[in-house]
């Protein structure tokens, strides 16, 4: 279980992360949501390390990341897995040698124990045998599919999904959410997913922060977020009329 | 005062390179990689131009000793000369400052701006050690391999053009280059070169490593780190001169 506790974050004279509190459940998928610039991907960087807070905690099963020493930080990131928004897979290596990245550097696995650990990571992600293919030879589906892929290689307890969505058509939207919700669940890992897509929200999101100008502005599921009554929600879930009016018709009947 | 903000910020990072490596043998892989990468790939390039140097150095020469008192041999002993004290060492790393430098620069700015880098720090690992160490001491290691070819090339450049144009023959010429030979002064050549490794392959890192933005900024970075490599390398080639040489 990952908590944050009042985190803030300034960049200059601009407050980007405003006192924002919420606890990530273990076994769930945790999402964060909220409009662009909103202070989301802030909050995740400041999650992992990536930016630095201006203040509060954030504590992974009780352990305040923030104040760790570096050798204790680095022993928690070890249990972390991202999926970053454009994939950050290495260029110049084949899916197989990215996957077993984590593998080389971290645990003292046999050569054959690697080959079936990548195996095994590529079945679950839908690319088998494709482990000789480099990044650039992917279609963007495929790329945030094989990210995904080296995210659980090293049995992440906690994972992080950066936009898994943006860039991708519905209906390869749909297999990343399912994929990234079986595996949180098969896996028991702490997953925390960064998203606007409305879709997404309703489809897997099990425990839902939703952050407005860099506040907390609501929490609940996806399911919930359909009944709302808070203002900002409801502009920001049905800014398309189109939703609204899908809604109003399922309502109805 | 941006001056030592870079200068803070680059023994910082050197102090991260420098930290001990999650793997070593991970490392060690890295090593024989950019060994192959910076070192073999920059052979021919090396060769070509050591070799025609030399040949320029030796005619060049010929032609300003016009004088009976000056002995043929001279043109062996000056080719040698120039190509170990100051072409090899300094010129051919001023080439490669800007064939690896680039490269370096350009390598790392791109893994910074497509969060490759930051995919490195979640997963745990000093991305700063993973990424330059191997680099450092690929070059330190490689660099001066590949000078003291570009010293042979040149020599043999040389007494190649030299034997002909007929400006000299092939006794004269060797017995110059064996002429008046100090050994110190290779030790004064290779430590420029180490040095020289040292700064081309941190320098271009640095600016690869804190690259911001997109592909501009990569292009930006990659000047930089051959503007700063080369200027640094003149710099600590007069240091070095004037620490042998007194």
């Amino acid at each position: 279980m990952i908590e944050i506790k009042n985190i803030s974050k300034t960049f200059g004279d601009r407050l980007v992360v405003d006192d924002v509190s919420f606890a990530f459940e273990q076994g769930k998928t945790n999402l964060i949501i909220g409009e662009s610039g909103s202070g989301k991907t802030t909050i995740m960087k400041m999650m992992v390390g990536l930016h630095e807070i201006n203040g509060g905690e954030i504590l992974y099963d009780g352990k305040n990341f923030p104040i760790l020493p570096v050798k204790d930080k680095q022993e928690v990131r070890k249990q972390i897995g991202m999926l970053f928004q454009g994939g950050a897979l290495f260029d110049s290596q084949t899916l197989e040698e990215n996957i077993r990245f984590p593998l080389d550097m971290f645990t003292s696995m046999s050569e054959e124990e690697k080959r079936d650990r990548v195996n095994f990571c590529l079945d679950k992600v839908q690319l088998t045998n494709r482990n000789n293919l480099y990044p650039g030879e992917l279609s963007g589906g495929m790329k945030k599919r094989a990210a995904l892929a080296r995210a659980i290689s090293n049995n992440p307890k906690y994972l992080f999904c950066d936009e898994p969505n943006s860039g991708l058509d519905p209906k390869t939207s749909i297999v990343i959410d399912n994929l990234i919700q079986s595996l949180t669940h098969e896996f028991n890992i702490t997953t925390i997913v960064i998203t606007h897509d409305m879709n997404s929200v309703v489809e897997i999101g099990e425990n839902v922060l939703y952050i407005y100008k860099g506040k907390p502005w609501w929490k609940g599921n996806g399911k919930d977020i359909l009944h709302t009554t808070n203002p900002e929600l409801l502009d920001f879930v049905f800014a398309s009329g189109f939703m609204k009016e899908v809604f109003q018709a399922v309502n109805k009947k | 005062m941006k001056l030592f903000f870079h200068l803070g910020r680059y023994f910082i990072l050197i102090k991260r390179v420098f930290s001990k490596p999650e793997k070593l043998s991970v490392y060690l892989k890295q090593i024989v990689h950019e060994i192959d990468n910076i070192g073999i790939g920059s052979l021919p390039i090396i060769s070509i131009i050591s070799f025609f140097m030399g040949g320029v150095i030796t005619i060049q020469a010929a032609f300003g000793f016009t004088s009976p008192i000056i002995p043929l041999y001279a043109l062996g002993f000056t080719t040698r000369e120039s190509m170990l004290l100051e072409f090899s060492p300094t010129i051919v790393c001023l080439i490669l400052a800007g064939k690896i430098g680039s490269n370096i620069a350009s390598e790392i700015g791109s893994m910074r701006i497509t969060e490759q880098i930051d995919a490195l720090e979640i997963m745990g690992i000093n991305s700063a050690g993973y990424l330059i160490l191997p680099k450092i001491l690929a070059a330190i290691f490689i660099l001066p391999f590949l000078i003291a070819i570009s010293m042979f090339l040149g020599i043999f450049g040389g007494y190649v053009m030299g034997i002909a144009t007929g400006a000299c023959n092939s006794y004269e010429f060797i017995f110059g280059i064996q002429a008046f030979f100090e050994p110190w002064k290779l030790y004064y050549s290779f430590t420029k070169v180490i040095t020289f490794a040292f700064l081309i392959t941190s320098i271009s890192s640095y600016f690869g490593y804190y690259t911001q933005g997109g592909a501009l900024e990569v292009g930006k970075s990659s000047t930089s780190a051959v503007v700063y490599s080369s200027i640094l390398i003149l710099v600590f080639n007069f240091i070095i001169t004037q620490l042998f040489f007194t």
